[in-house]
């Protein structure tokens, strides 16, 4: 992070531009919901512009382009569980435990 | 006896104990909202169908607009008062609160117009994630709220006698603020467009 007075009042004027630009997406977002793509193709775009919008935000007002080791380290182990939190909902439809198929296969072992 | 590492860093970690603590506390609110998206997911794949439409998209586009505003002026205020500019820093820091208070209306626009027309929680699956989610962000937007009118009101004081650890409570403030921004811009599509 800067610490220099100079340095400082150049990254204000990054902040006014990364603002826009986070507007800009935001007009984006909307505009593409206003085309009424197919559904999946609709999520695709509105989670990729929503990336990239969090990614500015994480970057430069949250400063992660230059941070600490140890804050890297604990954002890291923080995105492989939020990973895995998401991914849970799969192993619950892979889960046949109950279902007459689950039943079943258990009889035929 | 003076607690150490507020401003100057750590030796091990080369962080002051707040920024330090800030972001592990970001890193469980990011469990929690995490934990909430990913039931999100599963009541969608588990629906017969989902509805679209429900909400008000331009409200909702008014709040992301809104957000992402109040996170400029947070960062600014912070800039501000790394510069010694006390004044623009807290007048920063006063418009953040204001802009979070303008979201708060809409949102409570929104709620009513729901409630009046008999469509609470208990009205359907999507309404009950989208009270829940909208809900906890709320509280949190309360939350920021009241840190920024604390440092803005009685918590200013401390510049007069410490202007870099008042700075780095800022900064702290805005860490934690620039995260409710960023939960809600994945909040608004999935909920608003999606």
């Amino acid at each position: 992070m800067h610490s220099d007075p100079a340095e400082i009042k150049k990254s204000i004027r990054t902040y006014g531009i990364v603002g826009g630009l986070l507007l800009v997406f935001t007009a984006i977002t909307v505009g593409v919901n206003q085309v009424h793509l197919a559904v999946p193709l609709a999520i695709m775009v509105a989670l990729i512009i929503a990336t990239m919008k969090g990614s500015m935000v994480a970057a430069i007002f949250m400063h992660l382009n230059h941070e600490k080791k140890w804050i890297y380290g604990a954002l890291i182990l923080t995105v492989v569980l939020f990973i895995a939190v998401l991914m849970l909902p799969m192993l619950s439809m892979s889960d046949t435990i109950g279902t007459p198929t689950g039943i079943a296969r258990t009889v035929e072992h | 006896m003076e607690i150490p590492y507020t401003v100057e860093p750590r030796p091990d970690s080369g962080l002051a104990n707040g920024k330090l603590g800030i972001w592990l506390f970001l890193a469980s609110e990011v469990m929690l909202f995490g934990a909430l998206f990913s039931s999100y997911i599963l009541l969608r794949v588990g629906a017969v169908e989902w509805p679209h439409g429900e909400l008000n998209v331009w409200l909702g586009a008014v709040n992301t607009v809104i957000l992402i505003c109040s996170s400029v002026t947070m960062v600014v205020a912070w800039a501000q008062l790394k510069m010694n500019n006390f004044a623009k820093g807290r007048g920063y820091l006063i418009l953040t609160a204001v802009l979070a208070l303008v979201f708060l209306v809409n949102k409570y626009f929104e709620y009513a117009a729901h409630f009046s027309r008999g469509e609470g929680p208990w009205h359907s699956t999507f309404l009950a994630i989208y009270f829940t989610l909208t809900g906890l962000h709320g509280l949190h937007i309360i939350g920021g709220i009241v840190v920024m009118a604390y440092l803005a009101g009685p918590g200013a004081k401390l510049w007069n006698r410490n202007p870099d650890q008042y700075a780095n409570r800022v900064e702290y403030t805005g860490l934690y603020w620039h995260f409710v921004d960023l939960v809600w811009i994945f909040l608004f599509p999935l909920l608003y467009l999606l």
